[in-house]
Formats: structure tokens, sequence, C-alpha cells
């Protein structure tokens, strides 16, 4: 369970989101709308607790992100798995290694955790390419690599931020029909899109201007 | 635990792994570190070196008291009674002009020599081992005792042992100082390459933190990092110092040899070199640890 009550970002003088109030329950599938420059990713950036909010409050499971202690933030962060437009791959490390990230992060036991990897790998339809390097992947590839690492650790909740933004439209189509079968097993799904026709279906909240439309 | 064990193993891994894939930027590192090291380290040994041979001297100082060469029995006889009583006189012994001859000619190469002399040119004497060995107690005891009736000269001996002992503190204190600058001077290097390594894993630290990385985790192979290259420094610093040792001590027993002197220099011990290197790697960690302080965020 996620609630923002009356939660405002500024960056300087400019204010990406006005007394922002919402609710995503557990198990949902929500779809921010807007345009770009709406603070549809500052809203993600700020329920993952990557940033804080300048005023107003966050809870996630009843927990209060504005009073965490610092140390506290990268374990309340292992609970979201993270899909970037931008797929934030390492480089110089190969498909399998890259899902094996969080899991070196968590502390889990290797054999345990190459499991795991291989498990999320086959997820997306990576298995078989898991020693390629990102590089040689496709653009669509390093998205579905990408979503293999957010949810290898099996967290409560997926946020993706303009997942299908570089994409075709058969790859976007495959991105999204990966995140309706995590939603499907319960994981609560948030996708950040400029194109919400493409998640028809799910619940839509529109933004602009850095606040929620009615 | 297990889990911990795994995760200091993975650190490690990594440290090791980034060593090896740069070598030539580790090694230059480590030789910094083994050059800034291994003089206050050879240093140390020398004084050490130093120390052991004043140390085949008894550091508590003894006081010669020399009779006239014509005093009689009576008057060793009445020294003897006012030693006994002296309250500053822990013991004593006498040592008789007969007996100084004896040990001379046992002791050095000219016994035919002295065979040759008409009569025996040595007074008789006593040792005394004084009670207080403070400065000013020893000067007042050889003060007193050159005005006894019979005594030629008084002598402080060891006053050069304790010279040579404070000569050595001052010394040790000056190494101590230098390896606290280059102990610095490794910190500081340490602190820069792993500035770079974390400048040049930039991305990758921001990727690892979005995902939920603790600090500690991101610290730990840098830590490892640090330790590995102040230890292989340390250990290169432990070789130098022997390998400059040697050459000097092959070079002092060249010299001392026309003097017909025998000293030799010893290296450092296995336990010296292995706490030098175990102080090196704690001086990496220290570096890292500041680095990532500084510039982990």
């Amino acid at each position: 369970m996620i609630k923002l009550d009356s939660v405002s970002k500024r960056y300087g003088a400019f204010e990406a989101l006005k007394n922002v109030s919402l609710e995503i329950g557990d198990g949902e599938f929500v779809v921010i709308a807007g345009h770009s420059g709406a603070g549809k990713s500052t809203l993600l950036k700020l329920i993952a607790a990557l940033e804080p909010a300048s005023q107003g409050s966050i809870l996630v499971n009843g927990q209060n992100l504005a009073a965490l202690r610092p140390a506290a933030l990268p374990y309340l962060r292992r609970r979201f798995g993270l899909v970037f437009q931008d797929h934030k791959l390492l480089f110089d490390r190969n498909a399998f290694d890259n899902v094996m990230l969080p899991l070196a992060i968590a502390g889990f036991p290797h054999r345990e955790a190459e499991k795991r990897a291989r498990a999320a790998l086959d997820k997306v339809g990576l298995l078989a390419r898991e020693r390629a390097m990102p590089v040689a992947l496709s653009g669509g590839e390093q998205q579905r690599l990408c979503i293999a690492r957010a949810v290898v650790s099996r967290p409560a909740f997926l946020l993706a931020d303009e997942p299908t933004g570089n994409l075709d439209a058969g790859a976007a189509a495959d991105i999204i029909a990966i995140f309706r079968a995590f939603h499907e097993v319960g994981v609560t799904v948030v996708v950040a899109t400029h194109d919400a026709a493409l998640c028809a279906g799910g619940r839509t909240i529109r933004l602009a201007h850095g606040a929620v439309c009615p | 635990m297990n889990t911990w064990l795994a995760q200091h193993a993975a650190a490690l891994r990594d440290a090791l792994s980034r060593l090896a894939g740069a070598p030539l930027a580790a090694l230059a590192n480590v030789v910094v570190i083994a050059l800034a090291l291994s003089l206050p380290l050879a240093l140390y040994v020398l004084i050490n070196n130093l120390q052991s041979l004043a140390g085949h001297f008894d550091p508590v100082p003894q006081i010669s008291i020399f009779l006239d060469v014509n005093a009689d029995a009576g008057a060793a006889g009445a020294i003897e009674s006012r030693l006994k009583q002296h309250a500053g006189v822990a013991n004593y012994r006498f040592v008789s002009r007969e007996q100084a001859l004896t040990d001379l000619a046992g002791r050095v190469q000219f016994g035919d020599l002295l065979a040759e002399l008409p009569r025996n040119p040595l007074p008789d004497a006593f040792v005394v081992t004084p009670a207080h060995i403070a400065p000013a107690a020893l000067e007042a005891l050889r003060a007193e005792a050159a005005h006894w009736d019979g005594v030629a000269l008084v002598q402080l001996d060891s006053a050069w042992a304790q010279r040579l002992d404070a000569g050595l503190r001052f010394a040790r204190l000056s190494a101590w100082l230098l390896a606290g600058l280059l102990a610095a001077v490794v910190v500081a290097a340490i602190i820069n390459t792993l500035r770079l390594q974390i400048l040049t894993r930039r991305e990758e630290i921001e990727i690892a933190q979005l995902i939920g990385a603790t600090r500690a985790w991101l610290r730990r192979p840098l830590l490892y990092f640090g330790a590995a290259q102040g230890l292989l420094g340390g250990l290169l610093a432990w070789a130098l110092a022997t390998g400059a040792i040697l050459l000097l001590d092959q070079a002092l027993a060249d010299l001392l040899r026309l003097y017909a002197l025998e000293f030799r220099l010893a290296p450092p011990t296995v336990v010296e070199g292995i706490c030098a290197a175990a102080a090196a790697a704690l001086l990496g960690w220290l570096g890292a640890w500041l680095s990532a302080l500084l510039h982990l965020r």
C-alpha cells in the first residue's frame, strides 16, 4: 500500500509536483499518464525514496519515508523493483551478472541466487542469452533485462518509468505483457508512460504540470 | 554468518580483480607505499642494532675508584669501611692491582709487552655499584670519593653508555616521527587512488544505490582494495629494508675489520616484518575508509 498525502516537490524555484494526494492499493496495476515534464518521473522517485519530498507525507506499507533514517533507505529500496527508460545496466558484465547484482547486494547465498537469476531471465525470455553482454542486446532485450533485474529479488512493488519510451510497438507490447504477468501473480505494478493507450485496462492517474487531473 | 562471510569473500574477490585488472597502476602505488615505509623501517632496525650493541654493557652505571699507586693496605681498608657504611652504595668489589694485571694480560694481545714492564703500573681499585643512578647522585658520590685519602682518580663508568642510550632514544623518537609523517603520505596516496576508483565506477555505484546497496556494501571492496595495496607495499618495504641492511652490513663489516672489530647488523626479524606489513595494511584500510567517507555519496 502506497499513500501520498499533499506531496510537493520543488527543485529550486521549479515545482515538479504540487500537492499530490493518491493511494495505490496492494496488487493494483496503475498507469501514471501525462506529457513529458508532468511530474511522472518525480512521483516515482519520491515513492522509491530516491529523493525526499519537499512537503507532505509518503507512506509505504504504513512506513513514513520522511521519518526513516538515511541508513534504512537502502533496505526500503529493496522492496521496489525499478525499471528505467535508459535501463541503467552495467555494460562491463553480462546479462546474468547484471541480474545477480541485487541478490549480491541483499546477500543471497550464491547457489540460490543463481537459481533465482535464471528464473528471472526465463520469465523475460532471455535465458538463452544469459552470457550476452548488454551491448549485444537489442533495445527491447535490454529493457527486458532491466525488468529481470528489477524482479529477481521478488519485490512487492514494480515501478517502471517510461519503460517503452525507446521501443517499437512490438517490443513495447512485449514489455507490457510481462508487466501484466507479474501483476497477475500479485505484484503491485506502477507504470509511468506518456502512451496510456498501451496499458489499457489498468487504473489511470493523469498528471499535468505536477498536479493530479481530476 | 554465512551471508556475512560470503559478502566479504565477494568484496575481497572484487578488490583483487580490480588490482589484477590494472596491474601497472597497482604496482606504482605499491612501490610508492613501499618506498615511504622502507625508510622508517630500516632506520628502526638500525637503531635496534645499535641498541643491542649498547645492551652488551651493563646499563647500570658503575663508579671505579682508583687508589694511588703508592697507597698502602691501610688506606684501602679505610676506604672499604667507608664504602660499607655509605648509604649511596649498593655494593662494591675490590680489584687488587695484581688481579687487574692478570685480567689485562689475559684480555689483550700485548701480554708479552706487560711482562717487559719493570713493575706493575696498575693501582688497586674499588668497583662500586651505586644505590641511586640519578646523574646528580652519581656526581655527588664521585665528588665525595675523590676527596678520600689515598684516592687518585674516581671514574664514572658507563657514562658513555648512558649517552649512547639517550642518543638512541632521540634517534628512535625521530624514526617514529618520520614514520608518522610517511604514514600520512601512504594514507594520502591511498585516498587519492581510491578517489579515482570511485570516480571511474561512478555509474556502477549509482546503479547499485538505486537497487538498495548500503554504504557498507559499496565501501567493503574499497577497504579490501586499500588494505591489499597497503599489505603488498608493506611486504615490499620489508624486502627493501632487508636488502638495504644486508648491503650495509657487508660494508660495515669491511670497515670494522680494519679496526679489528666485529659487529654484524641484523636485518628485520620476521615478527618486525609482519608487523610492518600489518601496519601498512591498516594504513591502506584507513586511507580507503577516509576516501569512501569523502567521495562515496
